[in-house]
């Protein structure tokens, strides 16, 4: 599913127009990039949590050339999947609760 | 727990609301319903094993582990982790290097 299939699907499910359901999800991750730019954490219950993570510059060897380069610093986006979500993404087992 | 995990400067569902508040014109009740909507759309896609790519933002996906022997940890008794499947997000490129100062940040 992309975010257009996205938008479509929730302007069907609340019967709204679809410009409404759009502004709803590209409000709804640009909330997202706006915080994890400031490095805030999300935390959407039952969903999930968002983080930044760091990494260290590093010297690393190009698999081509045998070359060592250097790797700048970088921080990329850590997710951390809720209870919820967790357990029904999971089809393959049953939980109790 | 760290400062960090319950921070006032953590964005919770309810801040979220009141930025797409500001981007539509209802009510903040509806608009509260909508973003219950949107989660609990992504939710059941995922849970049927379908990703979800959202682009400058990232990809929300299903994938299958095989089973494997683990041990726990408090009685250090093997034992046997069933098969199963798990959530993974894959950030996206566009996204990381607006992270990373490569490239002008770009809202939605």
């Amino acid at each position: 599913m992309t975010k257009t299939e996205l938008v479509d699907e929730i302007a069907d499910r609340l019967d709204v127009p679809k410009h409404v359901a759009r502004e709803v999800v590209d409000g709804f991750f640009d909330a997202m990039k706006h915080a994890l730019m400031d490095e805030r954490r999300i935390e959407l219950r039952g969903f999930g949590s968002f983080t930044i993570r760091h990494y260290d510059a590093r010297e690393a060897r190009n698999p081509r050339t045998g070359e060592i380069v250097e790797v700048d610093p970088k921080r990329s986006v850590h997710f951390n999947v809720g209870k919820e979500l967790k357990q029904r993404a999971d089809t393959l087992n049953d939980y109790d609760d | 727990m760290s400062a960090n995990d319950s921070g006032t400067d953590t964005l919770t569902k309810a801040r979220i609301v009141d930025w797409v508040y500001d981007r539509i014109e209802s009510t903040k009740a509806d608009t509260g319903d909508y973003v219950d909507e949107l989660i609990e759309t992504i939710k059941e896609t995922v849970e049927a094993g379908e990703d979800v790519k959202i682009s400058g933002f990232g990809k929300f996906e299903v994938r299958r582990k095989d089973s494997r022997l683990g041990r726990n940890p408090k009685t250090g008794e093997t034992v046997e982790i069933p098969e199963r499947k798990v959530v993974r997000f894959k950030v996206s490129d566009v996204f990381k290097d607006e992270l990373n100062g490569e490239r002008e940040f770009d809202g939605f």
